[in-house]
């Protein structure tokens, strides 16, 4: 049973990858294939984009577009920000989240920050692009997907 | 324990401290256990003095937050893995041999190391309260990030968990080896007292999900110490799969902590009303459907960390069905109840209060279990009412029960009845003092675990304060009682010991108990304990 | 510290007289807040109110007839009366009966409880949305599309009067910590989506007049709802352990009829432009320039 404690982790992981349900999985942290999508163009969606910063990490993070309509099959890219306030090299991992947390398995990335470790130097500011699309076969009840960023220190690193 | 003197110098027990350090006996282990647990029992409950005198009144006088936190952490993991579960530990090793007709429990070596390791387990947690960074102060349930905040308690706090879990584990296998291997011919299981029965179903449950909760707190000693990262959000982890786990243990811990207790209620109620147990086998069969049930309602205890409704529509249903073999075994106490011959010897005033205040804990705990109001109620002071209902007078006043009941046979002295009963009536005021108020906390609005309130919370937190230092010191009477009835100071106590007592224990053995039972193994085929038609 | 005791005691005797002699739960509640679950004032927190009350009295139902027939069972039965143990042990059919009708009376309960529960989880439709971030010890709020953003802690009188043996009169303080330097203001009749999420270790916003309580979890985002209908302040509190201050973040949300909500946010974008805009408008041009 003591195994099992350690089983029930990648079974957790399994679970979130079917349900979505965490809005952490392949479809949020690995680039996607696009190429077979058509945009729908029968309804649109509202997605809203949040940042937030571990307190582990002096950072200021942030995007310039609060939130877009876009029709879902529709290829889109939106800028984000981060400029490391700290006098040293500091890495974070940026971990996406996405409410509600069903609706994470129909995003489609080809594009995002979050896929790796990103290492600021001291005073740094970069601009960060993430590209993706909404799955047309998003479910008809959801009206507005929020997709979260928040950035902590790497582990073991910065 | 004077009475060993007088038996079989050849298998008696050393003199002096040595005895106890390598005693394989059933009932020098027993005893062990009981004492042990009544150690923590009072360690506990005076770290439950703190919380309770610095909520005695709005603001903030004696301890510093952190402290606060440390000791509502500290009085759960001492209230739960020393006092309730060691008792009952001490019940089944002191019982169970008894009433199946075994010699002793099955490995008796083991049954000594599993003891012996719990005052390392505890003394190691105790000594976190004097470490750089204090004593764990996240919750006894330690969710992560916040139990990765501990400073140098945290490997002492994780191994002594691992102790307390293979110290579990050691009493769990005992039991089931000796219930399935050890009873004597004639013994069926159906024919077994309904404790031993609650027990063997607990140790399947032990062992089951100590293990789990061991693998959990390596995790968070490996996230803390070793880089791995479970549960850490920046390295891909997920803080919310360690309360699914922590959980996925927790719940049937909760049973591990009642089911025994069940089987204590359910042996007492008949003797006092003087009639069979009333449905013996559905009583079974409702401690094995609580015992299955418990495995699929662990996410009850976090229905805010935010669930699919699918989820939380199934554990709810989930919870909610528990109610129907809880209920089953209510009604079946107040129908074995029902046209019985009944008198009041404390064992079963406390087994009646026992049933009365536990019915109440599950009436809040059914409240909990709908979804949609647990948001109301989860995290607040309703909570800490509801399971220190389940918990006070459920598990510790079926203890008392047990002790009351079982002491004259273990030591051959009647306790004082009239120092038992004003045991029963003071704890019982007092622990509705203390508690009850917390239901209408909860339900203005108090969340549980702060150190300090606002004022409209005062009236209720000064009566419960008040109820906690009454109930706390009315336990004296119970120590008085206890040590005067070991030093025999009372009447002598017969044979049967209770008017209406059935059981091996009462009927073929002598009081006190010989140190050494059933050296030969008796047969107990035509022994009739109930009626099985 | 006697006379304290006094008053509290005094205080306490008339809480629990208007209690008792009101006799039901739900009724000194009308008189006495802190006796009941807040009615609250979205349609939500109604329904759940209800069905706390319902669960409640189906609780008491039940209790009066199981405890009823303990009570009278332990007058009318006992030995010292007389009575003589009947000798049945078990009735398949009873049995079954009381196995059904607590399931019966459990789905009752259930299928209200799903629906308001599919209700409370339906975040469609929202007009706004707003950020709540969890510190240790302070919520930050973040109005999305509207450029809006602060953080919220423990006013400074709660908290100079909460410190240890502070000598400081708990009366004299207005809202002991449940006070906040800059509360959350939101309009009425307005379905607002909240984003919950923290930055350290897991909080949860709470409060009990909206039935909103929900983790905010570090990495995670999660969601819940909330459309007031009445202008007030309402309090809460953080419900989740978050270490040493937790006791001490307190949630305070003022609603504002939308035209005064609005006139409130113009008042805020133009405080906050005039003094902070500029610089940050710099500060991100050169750092941008680099």
């Amino acid at each position: 049973m003591f195994a099992f404690g350690y089983a029930l982790v990648p079974l957790y992981d399994l679970v979130c990858e079917i349900t979505g349900y965490n809005g952490r999985n392949s479809a949020t942290t690995t680039v996607a294939d696009v190429s077979s999508f058509e945009p729908d163009v029968s309804r649109t969606v509202k997605v809203e984009f949040v940042t937030s910063v571990g307190t582990d990490l002096p950072w200021k993070f942030w995007t310039t577009s609060n939130s877009i309509q876009l029709y879902p099959g529709e290829m889109t890219t939106v800028q984000f920000y981060a400029t490391n306030k700290a006098t040293e090299t500091r890495i974070g991992q940026a971990i996406p989240g996405v409410s509600p947390t069903l609706a994470s398995k129909y995003f489609r990335k080809t594009e995002c920050f979050c896929f790796n470790e990103q290492p600021f130097e001291a005073g740094q500011t970069r601009e960060m692009p993430v590209t993706f699309l909404v799955d047309p076969a998003l479910p008809d009840d959801v009206d507005t997907i929020t997709l979260s960023y928040t950035f902590f220190k790497a582990p073991d690193k910065g | 324990m004077s009475h060993a003197e007088a038996h079989d110098h050849h298998h008696g027990p050393e003199p002096g401290f040595m005895r106890w350090l390598k005693t394989t006996n059933h009932k020098d282990l027993g005893a062990l256990y009981l004492m042990f647990s009544l150690a923590m029992f009072i360690v506990g409950g005076l770290m439950s003095l703190v919380i309770r005198a610095e909520l005695f009144t709005p603001g903030m006088q004696f301890v510093d937050p952190q402290f606060f936190n440390s000791m509502t952490t500290m009085h759960a993991l001492f209230m739960i893995f020393g006092g309730v579960m060691p008792a009952f530990t001490g019940l089944s090793n002191y019982l169970i041999p008894i009433q199946l007709g075994a010699p002793d429990m099955a490995l008796p070596r083991i049954n000594n190391m599993g003891f012996w390791i719990l005052p390392i387990a505890f003394g190691m947690l105790l000594s976190t309260l004097f470490m750089d960074g204090g004593a764990p102060a996240g919750g006894w349930t330690l969710y992560p990030p916040l139990s990765m905040q501990t400073g140098d308690a945290m490997p002492f706090l994780v191994f002594s968990i691992h102790l307390m879990g293979i110290s579990s584990i050691t009493g769990a296998i005992n039991v089931i080896v000796t219930i399935l291997n050890l009873r004597a011919p004639g013994m069926d299981l159906m024919k077994m007292p309904l404790f031993c029965w609650t027990w063997l179903i607990t140790a399947f449950l032990l062992i089951a999900v100590m293990p789990v909760l061991a693998g959990a707190v390596t995790m968070l000693l490996t996230d803390k110490y070793f880089g791995t990262t479970f549960f850490a959000a920046a390295g891909g982890g997920d803080p919310v799969m360690f309360q699914h786990i922590f959980w996925f243990f927790g719940h049937p811990e909760v049973y591990i902590m009642i089911l025994p207790a069940f089987g204590v209620v359910s042996q007492i109620i008949p003797t006092f009303a003087r009639k069979t147990l009333f449905g013996y086998s559905s009583m079974v069969y409702a401690t094995a459907a609580i015992a299955f049930l418990s495995f699929i309602v662990w996410a009850h205890h976090m229905f805010t960390v935010g669930m699919p409704v699918a989820a939380e529509l199934f554990f709810m249903f989930a919870t909610m069905l528990i109610s129907v073999p809880t209920g089953v075994k209510v009604f079946n106490w107040v129908a074995t109840m029902w046209r019985g011959s009944m008198t009041f010897e404390t064992p079963m005033l406390f087994s009646l209060g026992f049933v009365i205040l536990f019915t109440i804990g599950g009436f809040s705990g059914l409240m909990l279990a709908m979804t949609p109001v647990d948001f109301q109620y989860h995290d607040s002071y309703f909570v800490v009412a509801h399971f220190h209902y389940v918990l006070v007078p459920g598990a510790v006043f079926s203890l008392f029960a047990a002790v009351y009941y079982w002491l004259p046979k273990w030591t051959g002295t009647m306790y004082n009845e009239k120092l038992g009963k004003l045991h029963f009536w003071l704890s019982t005021i007092f622990i509705n003092v203390l508690f009850f108020p917390q239901h209408f906390l909860g339900l203005a609005g108090m969340p549980r675990r702060i150190p300090d309130y606002s004022l409209q919370f005062a009236e209720f937190n000064f009566m419960s304060s008040v109820g906690a230092f009454a109930f706390f010191i009315t336990q004296f009477i119970f120590l008085y009682n206890l040590i005067t009835t070991c030093r025999g100071k009372w009447e002598k106590a017969t044979d049967q010991v209770w008017e209406g007592a059935k059981g091996v224990e009462w009927e073929m053995l002598p009081s006190p108990l010989p140190y050494h039972t059933f050296e030969q193994q008796p047969d107990l085929s035509d022994y009739e304990p109930h009626p099985t038609h | 510290m006697s006379s304290a005791f006094m008053s509290r005691a005094g205080a306490l005797m008339s809480k629990l007289a208007i209690a008792a002699s009101l006799g039901m739960v739900s009724q000194a509640a009308t008189a006495e807040y802190a006796l009941n679950m807040p009615v609250g004032v979205t349609e939500i927190s109604r329904e759940v109110y209800d069905l706390h009350m319902l669960v409640f009295y189906v609780c008491c139902v039940i209790g009066a007839v199981v405890f009823g027939a303990m009570i009278y069972s332990i007058i009318a039965h006992r030995k010292s009366k007389g009575a003589k143990a009947a000798n049945f042990h078990h009735s398949t059919v009873v049995e079954i009966v009381w196995t059904a009708i607590p399931f019966v009376i459990l789905m009752a309960l259930a299928l209200p409880a799903a629906k308001t529960l599919v209700k409370m989880e339906n975040t469609r439709g929202a007009e706004m949305s707003i950020k709540v971030t969890g510190y240790q010890w302070k919520w930050q709020y973040e109005y999305i599309d509207e450029d809006v953003s602060f953080y919220s802690t423990l006013s400074q009188d709660s908290n100079f009067a909460r410190q240890k043996n502070s000598g400081v009169d708990l009366e004299s303080v207005d809202n002991y910590l449940l006070d906040v330097d800059n509360p959350l203001v939101v309009p009425t009749d307005t379905k607002i989506r909240l984003l919950l999420t923290a930055a350290d270790v897991i909080h949860a916003w709470w409060v009990p007049d909206f039935a909103v309580k929900k983790d905010a979890i570090p990495g995670y985002i999660n969601e819940t709802w909330m459309q007031i209908d009445e202008p007030g302040t309402y309090r809460g509190q953080c419900a989740e352990l978050c270490g040493r201050d937790h006791g001490f973040m307190p949630v305070v949300v003022i609603a504002k009829t939308p035209e005064e909500y609005q006139a409130w946010l113009a008042a805020q974008k133009g405080a906050e432009s005039a003094l902070n805009g500029a610089a940050i408008a710099t500060e991100q041009n050169v750092a941008l320039a680099q």
